[in-house]
């Protein structure tokens, strides 16, 4: 069997924590073989949260610099931070719409342009797709929803080992109740985006 | 009812470490589990606690992992199944008692857990402490996944018991916080009340006694070696002539750098579950069936200097390596690329890592304390009413020791919890400038109670800021002492910070809110200018966190603060108060302006009260 070795980086409070659940519950219902490691605690407080999903025959928590099959993320400068993880063969799905780290939003630091930035990750992998995540889970009812919206982009893009319908009966059973529509919505626009 | 106890045996979840954990110990039958909290262990307690609102188990977060540990003890000596759960360096803590409670031993199963925090994701060291078992002389067991944190507590419950000893569960972050599938077992009802027999010439550790279980203490050690040479824990994979030693999560890098370095056929892993009392037959017999082992495992190397023991004890010459120039190293945690490396390299194989393409001097984004923080608030005062004096910073453990970035500035000295308090009273007493001490609330009664009566008896002269947030936040708002905020609305505190520190003997306390930022810096002010009464001076500088707040209370937010257009560019809300729903922008002709933004404003009002071009905006539904 292969291995997937998705590596999803993004900004505290941005879900990647519960995207990382539904895919790998997601890998569960489907069979196959998965660790998904997490970063809890002191991490999280507005800085980069860092987590993975290993599927298939890779059994490591830890994804290395330069194995990441794919790197899921959710804000711009953090997908050229976590560039090292990616090599030549990777596909890189990446939010465009960025959110301003302290020391620039202070006015001490510039943000680097974000077009810039996507033809230097573009540059050194096979595949970007680059989508304005913030919009299309505004879309969707909230902005709490750009975490459906990236799984649904990966479920189109890449080659996984199970269906989008195995990831919709996943946000349908242990997502929120009470943000189920807006999920799968988000889920749907991140599908269709490109 | 929570997932864990509704959980078919037989079925596969995608469970954390620590829930498998938590698991394990419900189909062991526990009755009782004790914690502090602590990352990466936290989560151990907080289904804990969740289960114990719906059955039988008994629950507490104790103040400190010293005191979990001892209230655990006791219901094992009473012939209970009980946990006590911490993170490593909590084990420091609690070694005072581990150390003679593995003499006096326990007749219920006791299982300690350890949540080791090797790259400290979120700890101040990353020390080993597997040693903790070697010391104290306890049987241990590390899990590699989810699975074997199940079915390791179960074993780790039995052993305990058969053997009339607690038993050490070691863990790391990646074991912890890593979710895989597990298949669940029968759970076992828990045995509601326990029974003390009194025993005094065991269980009174007077010298007498002491020497005698000493030496009982070292026979359970070395027939527990019997067992760890039969536990299926211990085990060989694989065939050939190079040898692997591994335990914990290294184990994983160990089986995917087997597979992609092609080598199935020429080495053996034996893959080490149970690592203390060290299985030696077992050692032995692999280490004659190969020609070279590498010892792979984080951090310290407990089982290469081991084995190279065994060999030496054995007359066996085989190169034994793990640690050290070109192989793995001391410090952080593994990743699989650094294993597959060390061992091609000293297998002799040919593999090229991918090149890695560095970013460097991008934007950093560090953790920083939330909008709406009060100890943001707490910190911006102290430093206004120091204005240019120098002062020193002792701090603590807490969301609040990221008072040490910019532009607070507001950390110079932390070794452990506590330690704000006690180091506090020698900074004053080793130099003459001012010392500000800062101590969160759960952290207080965790361990600065302590300091603070010696800081009161041996006239230290400092003011301690207590930061009360109402909740041990970082960890995930668990519950202390000293909480007044519940789900059933306001309630007394069961123990009131204020009472407890004029209990210690300090005579200067006051309580102030934060958020009222000019009342805040003139009591600061005062207390720094009065020299008439040297000694401890405490400041309790109490507002609830708003997260948590929000939570419990589901209180709503009535307004957000927005810059007016009489804004003249000071950059004070920027360069001293630093809240991030600040932003620095520039409009088409590169004008500059400040703006706040409406989406992470918790509507604390600090900025408003330092700044008059700072105004509310109420929020429309």
């Amino acid at each position: 069997m292969k291995s997937w070795r998705i590596f999803f980086t993004g900004v505290g409070g941005q879900g990647t924590l519960l995207a990382t659940r539904v895919l790998g519950e997601a890998a569960l219902l489907a069979d196959i073989p998965v660790v998904v490691s997490e970063v809890h605690g002191m991490a999280q407080r507005g800085g980069v949260v860092e987590s993975a999903v290993v599927m298939g025959a890779a059994q490591s928590p830890v994804i290395s610099d330069g194995e990441a099959d794919i790197l899921m993320s959710f804000e711009p400068l953090e997908t050229l931070r976590a560039l090292r993880k990616c090599s030549s063969s990777s596909l890189v799905i990446s939010n465009n719409s960025p959110i301003s780290p302290f020391a620039v939003a202070s006015g001490r630091e510039q943000y680097p342009d974000v077009g810039e930035m996507m033809r230097t990750v573009s540059n050194h992998v096979n595949k970007l797709i680059a989508l304005d995540a913030r919009s299309l889970a505004r879309e969707a009812g909230s902005e709490l929803s750009v975490n459906m919206v990236m799984i649904g982009a990966l479920m189109r893009q890449a080659e996984m080992p199970f269906g989008r319908e195995v990831v919709e009966t996943v946000i349908n059973t242990k997502t929120k109740k009470v943000f189920l529509e807006m999920n799968l919505k988000a889920f749907d626009l991140g599908f269709q985006a490109q | 009812m929570h997932e864990l106890l509704t959980a078919q045996p037989g079925s596969k979840q995608l469970l954390l470490g620590n829930e498998a954990i938590v698991r394990g110990a419900l189909e062991a039958g526990i009755s009782f589990a004790t914690t502090y909290p602590g990352t990466p262990s936290s989560e151990i307690g907080d289904n804990f606690y969740r289960i114990s609102q719906e059955t039988d188990l008994y629950f507490e977060y104790s103040v400190n992992e010293k005191v979990a540990l001892e209230t655990a003890a006791a219901a094992a000596i009473s012939e209970l199944r009980a946990m006590c759960s911490m993170k490593h360096v909590g084990l420091n803590v609690a070694a005072d008692a581990l150390m003679t409670l593995a003499y006096v031993g326990v007749k219920g199963g006791l299982v300690v857990v350890s949540a080791d925090d090797p790259y400290m994701h979120s700890s101040q060291n990353e020390q080993d402490n597997r040693y903790y078992a070697q010391f104290a002389g306890l049987p241990m067991l590390e899990p590699a996944n989810s699975q074997e944190a199940l079915e390791m507590t179960r074993t780790a419950f039995e052993l305990s018991e058969a053997y009339k000893i607690p038993v050490l569960l070691r863990t790391t972050t990646r074991i912890n916080h890593s979710r895989t599938p597990v298949e669940v077992g029968l759970l076992q009802p828990p045995r509601r009340t326990g029974a003390f027999e009194k025993r005094p010439f065991n269980l009174v550790t007077v010298p007498m006694v002491g020497r005698r279980l000493r030496v009982e203490l070292l026979q359970k050690i070395d027939n527990l070696r019997t067992e760890a040479s039969v536990s299926p824990f211990n085990r060989v994979e694989g065939k050939g002539g190079w040898g692997v030693v591994t335990s914990g999560v290294s184990y994983n890098y160990v089986a995917d750098a087997v597979r992609e370095l092609d080598m199935a056929d020429q080495v053996r892993v034996l893959k080490m579950g149970m690592t203390y009392p060290f299985a030696e037959e077992i050692c032995l017999d692999f280490l004659k069936g190969v020609e070279r082992v590498l010892a792979v495992e984080e951090l310290e190397p407990f089982l290469e200097d081991k084995l190279k023991i065994l060999a030496q004890e054995n007359g066996l010459t085989l190169e034994i390596r793990g640690k050290g120039e070109g192989l793995l190293p001391r410090y952080y945690e593994f990743d699989p690329v650094q294993v597959k490396s060390a061992m091609a390299r000293f297998f002799q194989l040919t593999y090229q890592p991918v090149k890695v393409e560095m970013e460097s001097a991008l934007p950093q984004r560090p953790p920083n304390l939330c909008a709406g923080c009060p100890h943001r608030a707490s910190y911006y005062a102290v430093n206004q009413a120091l204005g240019d004096a120098a002062a020193i910073f002792p701090t603590d453990i807490g969301c609040y020791t990221l008072g040490i970035l910019p532009p607070l500035e507001a950390a110079d000295f932390l070794l452990c919890m506590g330690s704000s308090v006690s180091s506090a009273g020698g900074f004053a007493k080793a130099q003459e400038g001012p010392v500000v001490a800062f101590i969160g609330d759960s952290t207080f009664f965790h361990s600065g109670i302590t300091g603070l009566i010696n800081a009161v008896y041996n006239d230290h002269n400092f003011i301690l800021v207590i930061l009360d947030n109402g909740t041990t936040a970082m960890t995930g708002q668990q519950p202390h002492p000293g909480i007044e905020l519940t789900p059933e609305g306001r309630q007394p505190p069961k123990v009131d910070i204020e009472a407890v520190v004029r209990g210690c003997g300090v005579d200067r306390v006051e309580t102030v809110n934060p958020l009222q930022v000019d009342k805040t810096i003139a009591v600061l002010k005062e207390m720094l200018a009065d020299k008439q009464h040297p000694g401890v001076k405490v400041v309790i500088s109490k507002s609830p966190c708003p997260l948590f707040e929000r939570r419990v209370t589901g209180k709503k937010q009535k307004v957000v603060f927005r810059v007016t257009n009489e804004c003249d560019m000071c950059r004070r809300c920027l360069d001293e108060l630093g809240c991030p729903a600040f932003t620095y922008c520039e409009d088409e002709e590169e004008c500059a302006f400040i703006s706040i933004d409406e989406h992470l404003c918790s509507g604390c009002s600090v900025c408003k009260q330092i700044c008059h071009a700072i105004k509310p905006k109420k929020i429309t539904a």
